[in-house]
């Protein structure tokens, strides 16, 4: 298992959860720990900036993502989601600033079998079957002939997490393409990741789908004291995080919760709120144009 | 590098071309097809079909391998599958040697059926070891896995990756002494083709065609091609990247 300094220690790290007790002690812990204190953060960036070619993606970001939450990533297309994810998971070239992911500097090898990522299209093989798919990632992470019986445990778990049992057998690339991101989706919840890290996993869902893999994030949350970061651009999900990050070209334009940021700025709906933050900020921009 | 993880990522590679039966039966029957026509092509000259033969069965598993695995691994960096594996705890060593594996066992099949039939079918006089011929074959295969691998990072698309094969692969056939004994072109030509891996797949296969011991030309030139390969995959390995723009 990972090890950790003292100071580190805030964040429990996640073994396989072998008795229930445990895991909801864990759970416990996260739950506890996840309010308030910036120490606790399973996310803490201070002046993150990216560039990609000549053009600066994010600037100068400070934020926290409490651990044991879902935490929102919301924004237009184009804003700066997925590679502000891509910073976290670390397979982002060239950033600049700090960013802290479970206690350790982005990127560390250490994080790579703590963390789950599903990336904005569904990354599975199409030529092979859901639970060939699963076997090999599984393989990967919990490597060994000896942990045959705990990969054949995390792959059943993670198909029934997904709701995929009836298509286990089919193969990837002749599921829907609802399907196919629960495939994607499916992978990063193998192994128990500390935190997940999803870029827009309900995009081209129906409704009904939608509500039953949020209910599926709050349960991992609740139930494993998992971390989740979820991006998305549809603004009636963001009811659903317990915080919310809202982007616009770059930059954070507000870091709370949905309650907050309804009362804050008087409007009955986050969307309503995210309209008024963005026209305001449009309008700043606007007013120091003209300045050389 | 974990033995594990390679083997599983071998596994997944054969699982994957399983559901492919179309592409195995291609790779394999292919070149025992060419063979059995370029027999009948030099019917009234043997020698020639013994020269060709032998090199061409150092020749099949490399195009065969760098077309495969070229098209594989651009798959595997178009699709976010590369992303993912990379942000997982697998080694590029783990996924290359994975590859290596998978394609290694698929031309030992390939390489073992079109020898049987050019030697024990055709009547290919071979003087030495044809145990020897399935070596270089083997690492001829090594050598087109690695190629692959290489440039497959600079293709952006299937269609081009496919297009990779004329430009890395053709000039070394032309060179490599199949047409013409390389001592025989214009020096230049002839110092180039002392500077391309091909040139010594070919020269062994015909070392084996030739001589009943293992030569010091053979050794040689089963040295520079596996050399090669391990030069070229490790380039490759280069290519991956974890941290992408």
């Amino acid at each position: 298992m990972m090890n950790y300094s003292a100071g580190e220690a805030a964040i429990p790290a996640a073994p396989e959860p072998t008795t229930t007790a445990t895991a909801e002690r864990t759970t416990q812990t996260r739950a506890e720990t996840a309010e308030g204190s910036t120490a606790t953060a399973a996310i803490a960036a201070h002046d993150l900036t990216v560039v990609r070619g000549d053009r600066t993606v994010l600037r100068g970001l400070d934020f926290t993502v409490p651990a044991g939450r879902i935490t929102g990533l919301l924004g237009p297309s184009g804003c700066g989601k997925s590679t502000l994810m891509r910073a976290v998971v670390g397979t982002q070239a060239q950033v600049g600033g700090t960013l802290q992911v479970l206690g350790r500097p982005a990127g560390d090898p250490t994080l790579r079998s703590r963390i789950g990522y599903v990336t904005q299209a569904p990354s599975v093989y199409d030529d092979l079957t859901v639970r060939q798919n699963l076997d090999y990632f599984a393989a990967v992470l919990l490597p060994g002939r000896a942990r045959r019986q705990e990969r054949r445990a995390v792959v059943d778990r993670a198909v029934d997490d997904v709701d995929l049992a009836s298509h286990a057998d089919s193969l990837a690339g002749r599921l829907s393409g609802g399907q196919r991101s629960r495939v994607s989706l499916a992978v990063a919840l193998l192994g128990t990741p500390e935190l997940l890290v999803l870029d827009e996993p309900t995009v081209g869902l129906d409704p009904v789908l939608r509500r039953d893999l949020w209910n599926l994030f709050h349960q991992i949350a609740a139930d494993r004291g998992t971390t989740l970061l979820v991006s998305s651009h549809v603004m009636d999900e963001a009811e659903r995080c317990h915080r919310l990050l809202l982007m616009r070209e770059g930059e954070i334009l507000a870091d709370d919760t949905p309650e907050a940021l309804r009362r804050r700025n008087d409007t009955p709906t986050v969307e309503e709120a995210f309209l008024r933050l963005v026209d305001a900020a449009a309008a700043r921009a606007a007013h120091e144009e003209p300045r050389p | 590098m974990s033995t594990a993880r390679t083997l599983a990522t071998a596994a997944r590679v054969l699982r994957q071309l399983r559901h492919d039966p179309r592409s195995i039966a291609l790779m394999l029957l292919v070149p025992c097809v060419m063979l059995f026509l370029l027999r009948y092509v030099f019917d009234g000259s043997p020698g020639t079909f013994d020269n060709i033969g032998a090199s061409l069965l150092g020749i099949f598993p490399l195009i065969t391998m760098f077309l495969v695995t070229s098209i594989a691994t651009l798959r595997e960096r178009t699709s976010g599958t590369l992303e993912r594996l990379l942000a997982m705890p697998l080694g590029k060593a783990d996924l290359i040697a994975g590859y290596a594996l998978a394609f290694g066992l698929l031309a030992v099949v390939q390489s073992t059926l079109a020898t049987g039939l050019a030697v024990w079918f055709l009547g290919l006089d071979v003087i030495g070891s044809p145990w020897l011929l399935l070596l270089v074959a083997l690492l001829d295969a090594l050598l087109g896995t690695a190629l692959g691998l290489f440039v497959s990072a600079f293709a952006a698309s299937e269609f081009q990756a496919v297009q990779f094969m004329p430009a890395v692969i053709f000039p070394q056939l032309l060179l490599c002494g199949l047409f013409t004994p390389r001592d025989r072109m214009a020096p230049a030509l002839e110092a180039i083709s002392d500077a391309l891996p091909m040139s010594y797949a070919v020269d062994g296969m015909n070392q084996v065609l030739r001589h009943p011991e293992i030569t010091g030309d053979f050794v040689r030139d089963a040295l520079v091609v596996a050399g090669c390969a391990l030069l070229v995959l490790g380039l490759g390995a280069a290519t991956l990247r974890r941290r992408t723009a």
